[in-house]
């Protein structure tokens, strides 16, 4: 069993991508002004030469990736989520989804969790954004351990991907012998038979937690991790809701376009289960501390238990 | 240049504009203005300057080309198979469903194109991006790319122009097609992009106007840009949009419309007396 650890995603992914920058010589990392905060600054401070700070230009920093990209290179493009997957959107269409390139953009600081910032900064569009990309793989990990296995993956992956980052510190759930990671692979994390909880990324501990509650009132909550948004683990989705008849999503994102929309579109078209979507219901954030921002938008641990309570009628 | 090598670039030419033609013609839409107010810098390009092999279109140590102007396809296709990257019949099924040669460049399906473009403003990042990796690699190879005069109205053009300064990126050479018209009318009346050649110049880029119809300022062009160090190079291209058919030149309607049978047939005859007249004399 490894260490518990909490840390914000955001470093595990700049730990992970300046790890395995040994082993794989062709990655490259971008960024536009922020790597202090998205933590590619680390990768910086140990290999200077493959490091570009393309200042803030956030649309011609993912074409450079892109031209690298056809030269060999794994480029790695990070900014703010609004800003890789929201402000260069059609760069990342066009010049890396379109050609099918080798280019990883990196959003960091998604969803409210940003905090003080406020709405400006807080991005729950960009998984939206980036589903619609043929061929573009969203991976959200949940904690520093699946960050790190999910970069390896990234890189192994030849072809575009967008990795979501986090800005507030978690604790590990994944830190168990028994954890592997697949790209496109969900995992069971609790089994469970009255509903099926999927949730992805910060909410994946928060449902865990919810579950916890549930069991206490006699409910019993199949939890899975969809750390792989795109593709969607569709066969674990629908056996499990085949199993539990009703199906829960949680997200740190705007409920349209989202993982509770893929999830829904899946059962609707292959198994039609009632699902209930909890996230950012369509409205701007603004600012205030991370975790009470999460709490009023109901993406906590309590909100998810009382959902499923009121849609099991307990 | 000689006479002789000069002679075979204006023929060459000449061929790529009929290319142009045949492929618009049979499209039955796309881009002529522009695609022929730069035929005689994708020919110069393909047959002089550039450091290709048709043979290996992947060749690591090629120079690069990306079409930022990625509308102009039908230029860029018409050189290609010129230069014996595909069969030149491809250009008759340009834009046809199935075909290759897709409206816009596609890096995928087609030999000898660098980059994906199309969305204007994108590829000169790409380019950059090229460039950069040649620096990284210790490479020599040398990356080319074409803007329109209208399209540098894309703020990411000047975004890409502060970012190859600042990494004076000398292996790249950008050249702006200015041939003075946009869809919606003059540049200067649209969004006014003058002056092309101070911006350039105040972004960090050694800066060259010349006529880009004319190979002996081509030549003399990039071989000065090959010795420039520590910043990169712009040529700015003056040109007539629509070159070689009398019908098209300097007329904005001819940006992005095919012609129908009748004119497609002046425009052929025009062009091919053209070439008749370079290879007789």
């Amino acid at each position: 069993m490894a260490e518990m650890v909490k840390k914000a995603t955001r470093e595990s992914f700049g730990e992970a991508v300046t790890e395995l920058a040994a082993e794989y010589p062709d990655v490259v990392v971008l960024d536009a002004d922020l790597a202090a905060a998205t933590k590619t600054g680390i990768f910086k401070k140990k290999y200077p030469e493959r490091f570009f700070d393309c200042g803030i230009a956030e649309c011609n920093m993912i074409g450079v990736a892109a031209g690298l990209a056809t030269c060999g290179k794994i480029p790695f493009a990070a900014s703010f989520a609004m800003f890789s997957a929201g402000r260069a959107f059609e760069q990342v269409r066009n010049s890396v989804g379109y050609p099918k390139l080798n280019v990883k953009v990196v959003g960091s600081h998604a969803g409210i969790s940003v905090g003080e910032d406020g709405a400006t900064h807080q991005c729950c569009e960009d998984i939206a954004l980036m589903r619609t990309i043929p061929g573009m793989v969203i991976l959200n990990p949940s904690d520093h351990y699946e960050m790190k296995a999910a970069v390896r993956a990234a890189i192994e992956h030849k072809g575009p991907c967008y990795i979501r980052l986090g800005r507030l510190a978690v604790e590990s759930i994944n830190n168990g012998d028994d954890y592997h990671f697949e790209l496109g692979k969900g995992i069971t994390l609790r089994e469970g038979s009255d509903i099926t909880i999927v949730a992805t990324g910060l909410m994946v501990s928060e449902a865990v937690k919810a579950a916890k509650a549930l069991e206490a009132d006699g409910i019993s909550a199949e939890v899975i991790n969809i750390h792989t948004i795109k593709p969607l683990d569709e066969d674990r989705i629908l056996a499990s809701a085949k199993k539990t008849g009703r199906v829960v999503t949680v997200e740190e994102h705007n409920i349209i376009g989202g993982l509770g929309e893929a999830v829904a579109a899946v059962l609707s078209e292959k198994c039609p289960t009632p699902v209930t979507r909890i996230g950012v219901n369509d409205v701007f954030g603004h600012s205030g501390p991370a975790v009470d921002l999460l709490k009023e938008f109901g993406l906590s641990a309590e909100h998810i238990a009382a959902v499923v309570r009121e849609k099991l009628g307990k | 240049m000689n006479s002789c090598d000069k002679k075979q670039l204006k023929i060459t030419a000449a061929k790529v504009r009929l290319g142009i033609i045949e492929g618009v013609y049979n499209a039955k839409s796309g881009h002529p203005g522009g695609s022929l107010s730069a035929a005689d810098v994708f020919t110069y390009l393909y047959f002089k300057e550039m450091r290709i092999d048709p043979a290996n279109p992947k060749w690591p140590d090629r120079d690069r080309f990306v079409l930022s102007k990625g509308h102009c396809a039908p230029g860029l296709y018409a050189a290609l198979a010129e230069r014996g990257y595909f069969s030149t019949e491809e250009l008759k099924s340009l834009r046809h469903i199935g075909a290759m040669l897709q409206g816009h460049p596609d890096m995928k399906g087609t030999p000898g194109v660098d980059m994906s473009s199309g969305s204007l403003g994108q590829g000169v990042s790409a380019a950059v991006g090229m460039a950069l990796a040649g620096k990284l690699d210790n490479k020599d190879y040398r990356v080319y790319s074409l803007l329109g005069d209208g399209e540098i109205e894309e703020g990411q053009v000047w975004e890409a122009a502060m970012f190859a300064a600042h990494k004076k990126l000398d292996n790249l050479c950008l050249i702006v097609d200015s041939n003075g018209l946009q869809i919606d009318g003059p540049v200067s009346e649209v969004a006014g992009p003058e002056p092309i050649d101070q911006k350039f110049a105040a972004f960090g880029f050694d800066v060259q106007i010349v006529n880009g119809h004319c190979f002996d300022e081509l030549e003399a062009a990039f071989a000065h840009a090959k010795t420039v160090t520590g910043k990169p190079s712009v040529i700015i291209a003056k040109t007539t949009k629509g070159k070689g058919v009398s019908f098209m030149e300097n007329q904005v309607s001819w940006h992005g419309t095919a012609p129908n049978k009748e004119q497609y047939e002046v425009a052929m005859q025009e062009l091919t007396a053209a070439l008749q007249e370079l290879e007789g004399c």
